[in-house]
């Protein structure tokens, strides 16, 4: 009866220490260095790669027109706003022809009066002309002297150089006054194709220089994408392959397209290739000019061969390779891979067999020592 | 012979447990206190282990790119990569920035890495799930820290991005989980400024005469064109060849670049000497003080237990009990609390560190130098108490 209460203590306090230290035990063992890596292992199957590019790249107008007036002056009008289709010979826009008018008016003037010393010249030429045949005759019979019958004939000639000049005058006049109304035609703004206008850059009163821009004109048909792969990952990048684009303004909405040539320029600065994509279909309405475009470009498929996820390839001691695991605990397997696509798959060309398992995903990074705890799915990770 | 410490604490056990669960908590506070230090600690050499580099080359005279802000031009990488001893070369962005997902914003580095492939310097070393960035633009891997899962859509500055891969453990010396995305987008996000400096920008430009000159058409666009490049990083990590001493390889990089270069333990030392040195004395001070409070606390209670049993101690002595063995009782009991509260201390803070916002890394080194230092300090406390039973006076026994 004595010892009783005791032993009911002791069984009490035994029942609260021994769990307690049993937990104490287990806490050192199950956290810390001592304790095994989770992880998730992937095996190696043999498929064939679709690898694909991803590149961002701008709308832009494949053929562009900058109109403006070949000389200075001032712009007089513009008949278009952007927006708007013009046709090929329609007039865009006038420039000012200040005094151009007046000398067109002067020099027409100029003609009718070389015209009427042309007329006088003429008639000079006429008259000497007979007076000279007249002379001729004279003097073949006799009736004049030789002297006479020279000095007609050489106002005959004078006449006829004066006629000359007078006709060369008339078509230097004429030259001058199509030089002018040439001039007069230069000062109109023509389309010089079918074409929308996406920037009117002077208005109407502004002196413009030659060569400055007064409209800017596209050819819509022509719009493509100038797209920019990092040099990294373009291999097999070629002029005809699908794509797809995705317009930033329609995330979501994807057209499809092809490549119409790999620049032969690279851009050396931001270490990219240059391509130009074009859309199969133009989308409707036209994408603005130089709105952001994601291109996905599909490269042949590959031969297959053992594939694993680019989330086992770990860098060990500046060598490439994923943690093979076999009965024995991970090992550290040096790979080559040749080719990868954009869903984190990759191809490996020597290292690894179909069937082999490797580590796709660990707590904590690992080593050749480490425990390892095989799991479906590491703790945390949505499925 | 009779356990007298065992049939006293029999005698008294809840209160003795009680006690020590009481210790044991402090004791936990201590313990994850040290955790605290252990991790930032762990935090920077995880930060220098995952960027999977061997030298950093940041900006002349900076202690970039963690400590200060460095920047350099972007091409640089291709004069380092062609001196002797380099095996790889890689840009890299750090910046610390708020990441928007839905209506929830979330304090994280943003690491911008190069677009080779697994394994390249700044690239996260393991995943815990998805998979490695494989485009150019527009994706990110996340540690599992910020909370997002794979597919979250999360903006950065002014670009949206999916996360594609989770990895764990990848934070910036602070703490900050990282968050990496392709290069190019983290140099826009860092270097390019927003839409309405943009176009201040732009209209300064504008106005200014020399740039928009009516005769000169053209400059205007060339001068704006030029304004919003942004070819910087802020570090290139350098991966050396086996054949190479890393030190050699940033003698000839500071000698023939001009640049400055850190090895991996002149960059621990920065981000452990110079970074958390502060915070670290701020914790040690705490650890200082919560010993002492720990050793007061059980010195006091150690005393209370024996003032409580004075009477039964004077008995003791009355029958004659060697002062030996009634300071043994004393000081196995004093042990006995300091180990319940131990195991107990241990336990919670074990279970209590991931509930902590920063990492709280326990080391079996620090445990056990927490027992020693439990140990030591019940001994030393228990000497007042042992000293206070071996002063009665055996006629209490009878006088009280």
């Amino acid at each position: 009866m004595k010892r009783l209460p005791f032993q009911k203590r002791t069984l009490t306090l035994m029942a609260i220490l021994v769990p307690l230290f049993a937990l104490f035990i287990y806490v050192a063992f199950s956290s810390g260095p001592l304790a095994p890596v989770p992880v998730v292992l992937a095996t190696v199957e043999n498929m064939s790669l679709s690898p694909a590019l991803f590149g961002i790249g701008t709308v832009e107008a494949r053929y562009t027109y900058k109109i403006g007036p070949t000389f200075a002056g001032r712009l007089k009008q513009v008949a278009f706003d952007v927006g708007d289709r013009v046709r090929a010979g329609q007039v865009i826009g006038e420039m000012d022809p200040v005094d151009l008018d007046e000398r067109i008016a002067a020099q027409d003037a100029a003609i009718k009066e070389v015209l009427a010393q042309l007329r006088e010249v003429q008639a000079r030429k006429d008259y000497a002309q007979s007076q000279a045949q007249r002379y001729h005759l004279l003097l073949k019979g006799r009736a004049t002297s030789e002297e006479t019958a020279a000095a007609k004939h050489q106002e005959l000639q004078v006449a006829q150089a004066a006629l000359a000049a007078a006709q060369e005058a008339l078509s230097r006049a004429r030259a001058e006054r199509e030089g002018l109304a040439a001039q007069r035609r230069h000062l109109l703004l023509i389309a010089p194709v079918d074409g929308l206008i996406v920037a009117r850059d002077v208005d109407p009163g502004t002196t413009v220089v030659a060569g400055q821009a007064v409209v800017e004109l596209i050819d819509p048909d022509s719009l493509w994408i100038d797209v920019r792969f990092d040099q990294i990952r373009a291999q097999g990048l070629a002029a005809g392959l699908p794509a797809q684009i995705v317009l930033r303004s329609r995330a979501g909405v994807s057209s499809t397209g092809r490549v119409l040539r790999v620049e032969p320029l690279a851009d050396a600065v931001t270490e990219e290739i240059l391509a130009k994509v074009v859309f199969e279909h133009l989308p409707d309405p036209l994408p603005p000019i130089g709105e952001l475009a994601e291109v996905t470009v599909e490269l042949p498929a590959q031969p297959s061969g053992p594939v694993i996820p680019n989330a086992a390839i770990q860098r060990i001691d500046g060598r490439l390779g994923v943690w093979q695991v076999t009965d024995g605990g991970p090992a550290f397997k040096p790979i080559e891979s040749v080719a990868s696509d954009l869903d984190g798959r990759v191809l490996v060309r020597k290292g690894l067999e179909p069937g082999h398992r490797v580590v796709a995903y660990s707590q904590s990074a690992i080593s050749g020592h480490s425990r390892i705890h095989v799991v479906e799915r590491l703790p945390g990770v949505a499925p | 012979m009779i356990s007298l410490a065992g049939r006293d604490i029999l005698h008294a056990w809840g209160k003795f447990v009680f006690t020590g669960v009481g210790l044991g908590l402090l004791i936990g506070v201590t313990l994850i206190m040290a955790g605290v230090y252990r991790g930032m600690v762990d935090d920077a050499k995880v930060l220098l282990d995952n960027s999977g580099a061997d030298l950093w080359v940041v900006q002349k005279d900076t202690l970039g790119p963690y400590a200060e802000s460095s920047s350099v031009y972007d091409d640089l990488w291709r004069s380092i990569r062609g001196i002797p001893g380099v095996a790889n070369a890689a840009n890299v962005t750090y910046l610390t920035m708020q990441v928007r997902h839905g209506e929830r914003d979330v304090r994280a580095m943003v690491t911008g890495i190069g677009a080779d492939g697994p394994g390249t310097p700044g690239w996260p070393p393991y995943l815990v799930g998805g998979r490695q960035i494989t485009r150019g633009h527009y994706e990110a891997v996340a540690d599992m820290a910020t909370g997002f899962k794979l597919g979250d859509r999360l903006k950065i500055r002014r670009n949206i991005y999916t996360v594609v891969g989770l990895t764990r453990r990848m934070v910036s010396s602070n703490g900050d989980p990282m968050v990496f995305i392709p290069l190019k987008d983290a140099q826009e996000a860092q270097f390019l400024k927003d839409n309405d400096a943009i176009w201040q920008q732009r209209r300064r430009t504008s106005e200014n005469p020399v740039f928009n000159n009516p005769g000169t058409p053209g400059v205007l666009e060339a001068v704006i064109a030029s304004q919003t490049s942004s070819p910087y990083v802020n570090a290139v990590l350098v991966q050396v060849a086996r054949t190479h001493a890393p030190e050699d390889v940033a003698q000839a990089i500071r000698r023939w670049q001009r640049l400055t270069v850190y090895t991996r333990a002149q960059m621990e030392a920065i981000l452990v000497g110079k970074l958390i040195a502060t915070s670290a004395k701020q914790i040690g001070m705490f650890l200082v003080i919560l010993a002492v409070v720990s050793a007061a606390i059980v010195a006091f209670i150690i005393y209370t237990l024996t003032i409580g049993k004075i009477r039964e101690i004077a008995v003791l002595k009355l029958i004659g009990t060697r002062n030996r063995t009634i300071a043994a009782m004393i000081l196995k009991q004093a042990i006995a609390l300091g180990t319940i509260g131990f195991v107990v201390g241990k336990i919670s803070a074990t279970f209590g560190a991931p509930y902590f916002p920063k990492h709280v890394l326990l080391v079996p080194q620090d445990s056990v130098a927490g027992v020693a230092a439990v140990v030591a300090i019940c001994i030393l406390s228990s000497i007042v108490a042992i000293h206070a039973a071996l002063k009665v006076d055996p006629a209490e026994a009878i006088g009280g």
